[in-house]
């Protein structure tokens, strides 16, 4: 009875199906290290992915499927190899790069406009804040030119992995948009 | 996953998923979300069967595969992710981008499940490129000290295939792989806890057998330093070894035997560890170890006999494939050696009723060589009871070892004779019946006591004969042995039931046959004969009609002298043409292009013919080369896998030859100011005056002709940017003079031309005609190079004249071996006692050139150019003497024959060379031309 009850709960609150995630951003903004802050809540030492890391975490009852592709240039035209039934896409960048956040720029909008993309929310990391000299939020999001996007939900969160600053705070807004969005 | 379970598929067993389905289902299955673990290890297995039996993709479906199974990366269970590699693996050569699962893979390795480790260091192997193996060093050098034997074997065999490509980074790891040579490794009891209880004690606690690939890894690492490898070897050989699998001590064997191959002079040092192992407890490790010993000259007899008895211990271990490998060793000893073998003669014999058939085989063949006289009947009768048990395969080894037994024992003939006819009654396929066919022929030519019987037998055997190519060839040889018997008429009655019975093939060879007895001195013989031919006339086919008639025709008019030696021309032929060139003449016939050449009949004057005695020293040769190739000692691994063909390029190689030499004939006729010298008296093999890799390569055949000496130079330009002009060889000698060369005129890049130079052969003081004298010719080409586009072969500047150059080469000898043709005698030491003893010439040689006997009496045919006869071309095992037998004929046609005898002696080789002639003169020089 019991079984079949909170059968019918996770069916209700889409327990029972997978939340699939990307996590993109160019090489170095520290995309892996977040994967795994979030996983074992520290922070591992990472080498450069050579294809991608993939993790299911458990948060606040949803099962999250965390694909964490690598950044480097030759890796990124596969990124597109894992877009299909994605919900949500984390784009990290390196807020003290202000030499690539315009390719930064650039790879987000390239991506954005994929097909298989078009349903998926977006969360943007403005990374590595522990750092001297970090932009702020404000203007990794006037770099990115985010509020040219009005088709779809996203939002920017200034984080610093290593601290574990931000990351809950930006998945606890990508986790509303998604139960939004599917299960409304 | 327990083993006692089975789960019967939908599917029939052995019918094949159909391509595309499998292609879709997979791509659905995979991407599909959440993954459903228990599907895509069946959709993943029947992929990987796909893959396993040769089927493949196009490179973007496989590279979509290869995506789709990425995803299944997300899932935890075990089981999908064994497949999951192995699926990998199967993709990586087809797929692309495969570098895409690489850091999943890493992770894996750090933090996997022991079941899944091991295939996931595999599958990285097969991911890596050489920019990426950098990053896995770490990873790989805690894998190969890894404390389980699996892990650490499958990254000691990666690290093997990754070597080729990216050697100096798996070099860094030497360190850990000698650490993984000498560690003992075991499972962990966690190892099989999935098995069941019932299986698990079948399950040992270890192998050590990541040893055996550690010392495979370490060789690729070492093997281009000798003394590295000798370290090696010191280290892991002798009673302290580590090693404790077989198959790496016999790595190690198999290594020493190398080290010695290349540098004999280690085999003392390394004899004690062969010793040592010799009594190992595995007898896979006696077996090898025995082996090596046996297969080098180099060691004394001692040793050999050493191993032998190894051997012998072996004969009586339980297992029978050890046994049978014994058995086999033991036998192909005794084809070279039988008397080393002798000492096994007791446990050979209580072999002979052992229940395998193979290993009884190998007894009594290997018996068959070692028996002395005595011991033959009741061989053979032991024998004869088991031949109906065994396959036509051993049939023709035992008959094989029963002529050769024949042949030593002639005395004991009747025996074998009774056992021969005895199984040619018996069933058997072609191979076999040829065989004993083949026995009788040899029986009836090297034991003339026997040839009457034999025949009878032969006689009796064409009666009930399936193959009509053995009836034919026994035909022929009634034909020619039955006249020469006391009763001829016996064999006609056989050879005439052959015409009434046998197909038109058979029939036709039973009517040549038949006409061969009536060249008897017996005249009512004569009659019968043409009795029986003139029904042959009507025959229902033209072949036979045709042979008949001639035959006839040729009888009738047989009453005066010239036109009976036609006739014996004819119908029994004293000369046989050469088949090859006859069949490459007709088929150039017509072949040709041109049509007035079928104006004219088929030219037969210009196939070489041969006399009985050149037709059997090539036959001889042939022979005996495949006896030689065949009795290579047992060494079968690496390196002399080539064996297996032997036999037949020997043959070919005959025919090789004398294609060669007509091809000289043809070409040389061409050339009109060569073309008056009249024919070739003889050609020497072609002669290397440059290294191979040289910008010019040069080779050299010496043309003797009556009055003449003509070298022919074939030249390769081998460079690309130049070519040459006005190509000459410059030759000078001291006893011959240069008459006139005829150069090539242009030589361009990357082409072959051939020059002649053509001198005179100086006359002998005392005979008066053209002598037959050695000389060394120093050889210098001249030549005007001009440099050319490699692309259009066209010099860049037309005006361009080119320098004269000159380039140094090689030597050449003209021997008194130029002179000689190798020939055939039936038996030596007749011929040699025919020719005159006041022709003998007798000198003493010291041969230090060569340090092996083998080598000495190869480098005296070679210079005699003459046939060594009676198998006295190989030099028995560890032999410290030997005696040699040659015969040939000089192009003047005079006999030649020599005996030399070597001897090994503190200071070299010492030959004593007897030589006798039909001339005194030249025995000197054939005696002066070996030294």
């Amino acid at each position: 009875m019991g079984q079949i009850f909170s059968g019918m709960f996770s069916k209700l609150w889409g327990i029972n199906k997978e939340i699939r995630i990307l996590i993109l951003g160019l090489d170095g903004a520290g995309k892996t290290t977040i994967l795994y802050r979030l996983q074992l809540g520290e922070v591992i030492k990472t080498k450069p992915t050579i294809g991608f890391n993939v993790e299911t975490l458990s948060y606040k009852n949803l099962k999250l499927n965390v694909w964490d592709l690598g950044g480097q240039t030759s890796i990124r035209p596969y990124w597109r190899c894992y877009y299909s039934n994605t919900a949500a896409v984390i784009f990290v960048v390196d807020s003290t790069d202000k030499d690539r956040v315009e390719t930064a720029s650039k790879e987000l909008h390239l991506m954005l406009r994929e097909e298989e993309l078009q349903e998926s929310a977006l969360l943007v990391f403005a990374n590595k804040q522990d750092q001297p000299g970090a932009m702020t939020a404000a203007e990794v999001s006037k770099s990115l030119n985010l509020t040219e996007l009005k088709d779809r939900s996203w939002s920017i969160v200034a984080s610093s992995a290593i601290k574990g600053e931000g990351l809950t705070e930006g998945l606890d807004w990508l986790i509303d948009v998604i139960k939004d969005e599917q299960l409304s | 996953m327990s083993t006692l379970t089975y789960k019967k598929f939908d599917e029939g067993e052995g019918v094949l998923p159909d391509k595309m389905t499998i292609y879709q289902d997979c791509i659905s299955a995979f991407n599909a979300s959440p993954v459903n673990a228990k599907k895509c290890r069946i959709l993943l297995a029947k992929l990987v069967r796909l893959l396993s039996i040769g089927e493949t993709f196009p490179a973007n479906e496989a590279t979509n595969l290869f995506f789709s199974i990425s995803k299944l990366f997300q899932h935890k269970s075990v089981e999908l992710r064994q497949i999951v590699y192995l699926a990998i693996k199967k993709l990586c050569h087809i797929s692309n981008d495969v570098l895409m699962v690489t850091s999943s893979i890493m992770k894996d390795i750090q933090n996997g499940d022991i079941i899944y480790k091991p295939n996931a260091i595999r599958t990285l192997a097969r991911v890596l490129d050489s920019s990426t193996v950098h990053a896995t060093e770490r990873l790989f050098k805690n894998c190969i000290v890894d404390k389980n034997p699996n892990v650490s074997s499958a990254a000691l065999v990666s690290s093997y295939h990754l070597s080729p490509e990216s050697k100096d980074v798996v070099k860094r790891w030497a360190n850990e792989t000698q650490e993984a040579v000498y560690a003992q490794k075991y499972f962990p009891d966690t190892q099989f806890q999935n098995v069941h209880q019932e299986f698990y004690s079948r399950f040992p606690s270890s192998t050590q057998f990541s040893q055996y690939h550690a010392l495979g890894l370490l060789y690729v690492l070492r093997n281009h330093d000798k003394m590295a490898l000798v370290k090696m070897v010191n280290q892991l050989s002798g009673s302290s070894s580590p090693l404790t699998n077989p198959l790496a001590i016999i790595q190690v064997i198999r290594y020493i035997s190398k080290l010695i191959e290349e540098d004999p002079s280690l085999a003392d040092h390394l004899y004690p560890y062969l010793l040592t192992w010799t009594t190992n407890k595995s007898e896979m490790v006696c077996l090898e170890s025995a082996k090596i010993i046996l297969n080098y000259k180099k060691f004394s007899p001692e040793q050999h006999t050493e191993a032998i008895s190894v051997l012998r211990d072996l004969l009586n271990a339980p297992r029978v494939v050890t046994i049978f490998a014994a058995v086999r060793m033991l036998n192909k000893i005794a084809m070279t050696n039988p008397e080393k073998v002798v000492v096994c003669n007791y446990e050979l014999e209580s072999l002979i009723n052992h229940s395998n058939r193979s290993i009884a085989t190998y007894a009594i063949t290997t018996l068959l060589k070692t028996g002395s006289a005595d011991t033959v009947d009741r061989l053979i009768k032991t024998i004869s009871t088991f031949m109906n048990d065994i396959s036509d395969e051993f049939k023709v080894v035992v008959i094989d070892a029963i002529r050769n037994l024949t042949l030593k024992f002639p005395e004991k003939y009747k025996p074998m004779l009774v056992f021969l006819s005895d199984v040619l009654r018996d069933e058997g396929g072609f191979k076999f019946k040829n065989t004993v066919v083949e026995s009788l022929f040899d029986m009836i030519h090297y034991i003339p006591e026997s040839r009457d019987s034999a025949l009878e037998n032969l006689c009796e055997f064409i009666e009930d004969c399936e193959y009509p190519e053995l009836t034919v060839r026994i035909l022929h040889l009634l034909g020619d042995e039955g006249p020469k018997t006391k009763n001829p008429t016996l064999y006609i009655r056989h050879i005439y039931n052959r015409i009434a019975l046998e197909n038109s093939i058979v029939r036709a060879s039973a009517v040549v046959a038949l006409s061969k007895f009536a060249l008897t001195e017996d005249l009512s013989l004569k009659k019968s004969i043409e009795v029986l031919l003139q029904r042959s006339l009507t025959d229902s086919d033209d072949e036979v009609r045709d042979r008949a008639a001639v035959s006839l025709k040729l009888l009738s008019s047989s009453t005066d002298k010239t036109s009976s030696v036609i006739l014996v021309d004819f119908i029994k032929p004293t000369k046989k043409y050469s088949l090859p060139i006859l069949e490459q003449k007709l088929t150039q016939y017509i072949s040709s292009s041109d049509k007035a050449s079928y104006e004219n009949p088929f030219d037969i004057s210009s196939v070489p013919q041969y006399t009985e005695e050149e037709w059997k020293a090539q036959e001889y040769k042939a022979k005996t080369t495949v006896q030689a190739s065949e009795e290579e000692p047992l060494s079968d691994h690496k390196g002399r896998s080539g064996l297996a063909g032997g036999a037949t390029e020997t043959h070919n190689e005959t025919q090789q030859a004398e294609l060669l030499q007509q091809q000289y004939i043809d070409e040389i006729s061409q050339i009109t100011e060569l073309s008056e010298y009249g024919p070739i008296l003889h050609s020497s093999s072609v002669v290397e005056l440059t290294e191979r890799e040289t910008e010019f390569v040069v080779s050299v055949v010496k043309h003797i002709f009556k009055e003449h000496l003509v070298l022919q130079f074939n030249i390769e330009n081998t460079l690309t940017d130049s070519e040459l002009m006005m190509v000459s060889v410059i030759s000078e000698g001291e006893v011959y003079q240069e008459e006139f060369i005829l150069p090539v005129e242009k030589l361009a890049p990357r082409s072959k031309g051939t020059l002649y130079v053509s001198f005179a052969r100086p006359e002998d003081e005392e005979t008066g005609a053209p002598g037959l004298f050695s000389d060394t010719l120093s050889n210098t080409l001249s030549f005007t190079s001009r440099e050319v586009d490699p692309t259009t072969l066209l010099p860049f500047d037309e005006e361009d004249e080119g320098y004269q150059d000159e380039y140094q080469i090689e030597e050449l000898e003209v021997t008194i071996g130029d002179f000689i043709v190798p020939s055939f005698t039936a038996d030596f030491d007749k011929t040699f006692a025919e020719l005159p003893s006041e022709n003998e010439e007798v000198a003493v040689f010291n041969l230090s050139s060569s340090s092996e006997l083998q080598e000495a009496v190869n480098s005296v045919i070679n210079v005699l150019s003459m046939s060594a006869l009676g198998n006295t071309e190989t030099v028995g095992f560890s032999a410290n003497n030997h005696k040699l037998k040659v015969y040939g004929k000089s192009i003047n046609g005079e006999r030649i024959a020599g005996l030399i005898n070597f001897v090994i002696s503190k200071n070299g080789i010492v030959a004593k060379a007897t030589v006798r002639s039909d001339n005194k003169a030249l025995s000197e020089t054939v005696v002066n031309g070996i030294a």
